[in-house]
């Protein structure tokens, strides 16, 4: 009996690459409008129960710390944790897979009907109303970051040498990180 | 072919530079596509609002980018390099996290990225809204978006769709 318990855990906790690939896919595939962390979170901790609350906890703090698209790097993280190296290829290209190839048909007509005035009309107002999205999940993502200044100097210090200065990107980071990892180096309060 | 490599080269950085999200690189990947691949502005504002139609990770919109400069090829190799190289930095020090554990610098790190890349969000923020906020109407769409989505739980896939609809009814009325 107990061996049968174990036999499942264990089952629970190794899909095949097939099933890896196959849930990452509808993840990549229903996720309009973002949230893909969340959807990435009922499918590991909650649904399949792959991970534990604590091992995701831990590989979503090593995906937001770590460059590249947090949503990526989980699946990076979670794919090797079930099936190694192999599980971290099948699960990212399960998640990427469904929205490059509509967003790869966007692109052709995109190609094909740019100086349409009619298409110029349309992306206007879409591309105005990305911008207040963009607008609103940055806010979102600030959260209290808006509010303690030590954070706001660095938020407004990046913005200056980004958008004012019109510094490259890597010496806006080799300015900022020290000096902000200095701030924030442990022991030091929020 | 040399179009190809500078290509990968651009993204492969722009992948290894995007500490906290793809979007913390959008402004520098604006400027670049002006100055070196001679996408405009306004082009790259176009195909960065209809690749937020798309479902999955945000970012998948540099296909786009990559078809436009280069065709199916370039998408292939905007994919890879903007993809593969902050994956493989990721894939690995997963794994070194699993042999030493939890250490007070990662905290500290973690700590110390959030507020540059909120910094480098609203570069974006600023950067996207040059290109497509250009007329009183334009910026009342993008208010009305803001605070939908501040506000209410609503779908944003819906919001742009709806955006977009306006601007054609808009122009339906103005002929």
């Amino acid at each position: 009996m107990s061996s049968q318990i174990q036999d499942d855990v264990q089952l629970a906790k190794s899909p095949s690459l097939g099933d890896l690939f196959i849930q990452f896919l509808i993840i990549g595939a229903v996720s309009f409008g973002g949230g893909i962390i969340a959807y990435e979170r009922i499918l590991l901790v909650e649904k399949r129960k792959w991970l534990s609350e604590d091992e995701f906890m831990a590989y979503l703090a090593i995906s937001q710390t770590m460059p590249g698209l947090n949503s990526v790097n989980l699946a990076v993280l979670a794919g090797d944790h079930l099936r190694g190296a192999l599980g971290a290829i099948t699960a990212t290209l399960g998640l990427i897979f469904p929205g490059s190839l509509l967003v790869l048909g966007f692109g052709m007509i995109y190609a094909s009907a740019s100086d349409h005035p009619s298409i110029n009309f349309i992306l206007a107002g879409i591309a105005a109303a990305a911008t207040g999205l963009l607008a609103a999940i940055t806010y979102k993502i600030g959260d209290t970051h808006w509010r303690h200044v030590k954070s706001l100097a660095i938020i407004v210090c990046t913005f200056i040498l980004m958008s004012i200065f019109k510094l490259a990107l890597p010496y806006v980071i080799l300015i900022m990180a020290p000096i902000s990892i200095y701030l924030y180096r442990p022991g030091q309060t929020q | 072919m040399s179009l190809l490599i500078h290509l990968a080269w651009t993204f492969a950085l722009l992948s290894v530079l995007a500490v906290g999200g793809g979007t913390a690189v959008l402004p520098e990947m604006q400027t670049i596509l002006a100055h070196q691949f001679g996408i405009d502005h306004t082009q790259f504002v176009h195909i960065y609002s209809v690749g937020q139609l798309a479902p999955g990770p945000n970012m998948l919109m540099v296909l786009v980018i990559g078809y436009q400069i280069a065709g199916l090829i370039g998408a292939g190799v905007v994919l890879l390099s903007f993809f593969l190289p902050s994956s493989l930095m990721c894939f690995y020090m997963g794994r070194l996290w699993n042999r030493f554990g939890e250490n007070p610098w990662r905290r500290s790190i973690q700590n110390a990225l959030e507020p540059i890349s909120i910094g480098l969000m609203s570069s974006g923020v600023y950067a996207v809204a040059k290109a497509s906020v250009v007329s009183g109407i334009t910026l009342a769409l993008a208010l009305v978006t803001l605070y939908l989505i501040l506000r209410t739980k609503i779908n944003p896939v819906l919001v742009i769709l709806g955006s977009g609809g306006f601007g054609a009814l808009l122009m339906a009325y103005l002929k």
